[in-house]
């Protein structure tokens, strides 16, 4: 009993899947009008504080050159805490008032964790930490207009290494002056 | 095959063209003791360019992946055999052989080559499959594959997944300086295709039902928006960019809907369905908690979750009408996150911490809800079923790098991919 079957593979996809990866052969990368970051210059991920659109703009510039305590744009938490630390108050105090003296400057508050844990649960604890930043600004006066959060969760560490000296670095809120 | 015993299959036969970036290597960490001992005899070629290409190779090293075969060394074959009536049965048998898989490749036109293969039980002499298969010439790895499917399936009574596809993020790069890309490659790793790439981190890739599209999150203009690509045209449209989080995207059964994760103005993540034809949004959680990491139920009326509503992260699951009230599932341990629900419904993989590591376990959904936990690394998150339910691919990391590793659903057999560069994460297993 011979029972030798024919199998049609659907030979288009098959050529579609296994031939020469023409770099992005059946996946073409989104083109220009989709913007991709990196299929161009790049130059947005380098952009973050400074971009001269109006007159905050200028206050954002001004921010770039800040020097003492404002200088300093990062508060740093405890493991799996999004409570910020008395020595960080003094800080987020100068922030504050910079901030309520120049109503018209934005800044943006990037949430982040270190790397331990779920990607995704990650971005929500690394947003509670941007919005802890954004009440503790919002209490010392700062308009809400003024202020956004965004969280990168573990994706954007600020150190390497699987230890506590570079997930230290990695519990941040970042603080992101721009227009 | 000894326990722990560290075999090291290389899967990089480089054929047609050789890509230039990131081959993976499968390594076994952990075989299973009863493997079932297979021959696949190397296939006869009618001529140079048919034999240029190994399917023999290629079926033994799916099978040996597995980690439910062990298939037999080319240098312990007495006889290379290449249809049924040329097997000597008992030499075969000597050799501790419980099958054997004999075959030629033919061309059979310009284009085309034609694969016959016959597979027996060495101990009765019964053939058990017999195929013919006709492949063009890029097509002839899905053609092994398939080929080692259908053995698998055979022999084991699972449909085999050898055939089917991952989706991954790749890394590059060193601080700040990082690319991030979305790759699609064949399941033993190889044929790997940027699906996109960004400057600024990609995360949570997800399948949609039918195989030809990915949902995911896209930081480019360093805020999250979640999209929806096609594979085949490139074409892609962003389906979630509300103030604040978009996040966690998970298809609906009838792919008509992503679950996903959003946040009020004060931050609070809630789960949201998403309806893909009317961009109609329903709220599907409301607490002051981080509720994220979605998945859908198979009848698409129920979600599985991760909340920390309860102080540490929970796994709950919610039915999709509203005011449904989640139920909480997981009780073991202070940290149980990002369900993923086997394609039977029977267990539901997920991340738990133990011993200060996070690790992959699952639990019994049709039992007494007993957890088992699957691995013993430090960084072991994002497990993703295989379709057929036998395997979970998962993110580890080994000497300070970004791994895909595999752990069959029993936990017995384990392996890592290790890819020659870059930080490999969130392996998504494409649906068959």
């Amino acid at each position: 009993m011979k029972r030798i079957l024919s199998i049609a593979l659907l030979l288009a996809g098959a050529a579609l899947l296994s031939g020469c990866p023409k770099k992005h052969n059946i996946n073409e990368p989104p083109t220009a009008g989709t913007q991709v970051p990196g299929s161009t210059s790049g130059s947005d991920s380098a952009s973050t504080s400074a971009r001269s659109l109006d007159d905050s703009a200028n206050q954002a510039n001004s921010m770039a050159n800040a020097t003492g305590i404002l200088a300093r744009r990062v508060i740093y938490f405890d493991f799996d805490k999004s409570e910020i630390k008395p020595e960080f108050a003094d800080l987020v105090a100068a922030h504050a008032r910079n901030l309520t003296s120049h109503p018209g400057l934005k800044v943006k508050l990037e949430g982040n964790t270190d790397e331990r844990g779920t990607r995704e649960y990650n971005i929500g604890l690394g947003e509670r930490r941007a919005q802890a930043v954004r009440r503790a600004l919002m209490l010392q006066g700062v308009a809400e207009s003024q202020l956004s959060t965004v969280s990168f969760g573990a994706e954007r560490p600020a150190a390497e290494g699987d230890d506590e000296t570079a997930w230290a670095k990695n519990r941040r809120v970042e603080l992101v002056f721009g227009p | 095959m000894n326990k722990h015993v560290s075999k090291v299959v290389a899967i990089g036969i480089l054929l047609f063209c050789s890509p230039s970036w990131a081959e993976l290597v499968v390594e076994i960490t952990k075989g299973q003791a009863d493997a079932i001992p297979i021959a696949i005899v190397p296939f006869s070629a009618a001529d140079a360019a048919a034999g240029s290409f190994d399917i023999a190779q290629l079926v033994s090293d799916d099978l040996a992946r597995s980690g439910r075969f062990r298939t037999t060394d080319r240098k312990d074959m007495i006889e290379q055999p290449h249809a049924g009536a040329a097997i000597s049965f008992d030499d075969w048998r000597r050799l501790n052989n419980d099958y054997i898989v004999v075959g030629q490749i033919h061309p059979a036109d310009a284009d085309h080559y034609s694969i016959t293969f016959e597979l027996y039980n060495v101990l009765n002499h019964q053939r058990l499959l017999a195929y013919q298969i006709s492949a063009n010439k890029p097509g002839l790895r899905l053609a092994s594959h398939q080929l080692a499917d259908m053995v698998f399936e055979k022999i084991l009574g699972i449909r085999g997944a050898f055939a089917t596809r991952i989706a991954y993020i790749s890394v590059l790069g060193a601080l700040p300086h990082k690319s991030f890309r979305l790759i699609v490659a064949d399941a033993d790793g190889e044929n790997p295709h940027v699906v996109m790439q960004s400057n600024e981190p990609l995360m949570s890739p997800a399948w949609s039902p039918d195989g030809q599209s990915l949902a995911y999150v896209s930081f480019e203009n360093r805020m999250p928006s979640v999209y929806v690509q096609m594979l085949k045209s490139g074409e892609r449209r962003r389906v979630s960019a509300q103030a604040g989080v978009n996040q966690a995207p998970a298809w609906s059964p009838d792919g008509k809907k992503l679950a996903l994760t959003l946040s009020t103005r004060d931050g609070n993540l809630d789960i949201y369905v998403l309806d893909l034809t009317t961009q109609a949004l329903t709220r599907i959680t409301d607490d002051p908690g981080i509720d994220t990491e979605p998945q859908w139920a198979k009848d698409g009326q129920s979600l599985y979750f991760t909340s920390d509503r309860a102080g540490g992260p929970q796994i709950y699951r919610v039915g999709t009408q509203v005011g449904d009230k989640p139920r909480r599932l997981t009780f073991q341990g202070s940290y149980n996150a990002r369900p993923r629900l086997s394609p039977d419904e029977s267990q539901l993989a997920f991340v738990t911490q133990e011993d200060g590591g996070y690790r992959i376990a699952t639990m019994d959904l049709r039992g007494h809800g007993d957890v088992q936990v699957l691995t013993k690394g430090h960084f072991d998150v994002s497990p993703s079923y295989a379709p057929n339910g036998a395997e979970i691919i998962y993110a580890s990391r080994d000497r300070g790098r970004g791994v895909l590793a595999l752990v069959s659903a029993d936990g017995r057999v384990q392996e890592r991919l290790v890819s020659s560069e870059g930080e490999l994460q969130e392996p998504a297993w494409a649906p068959f």
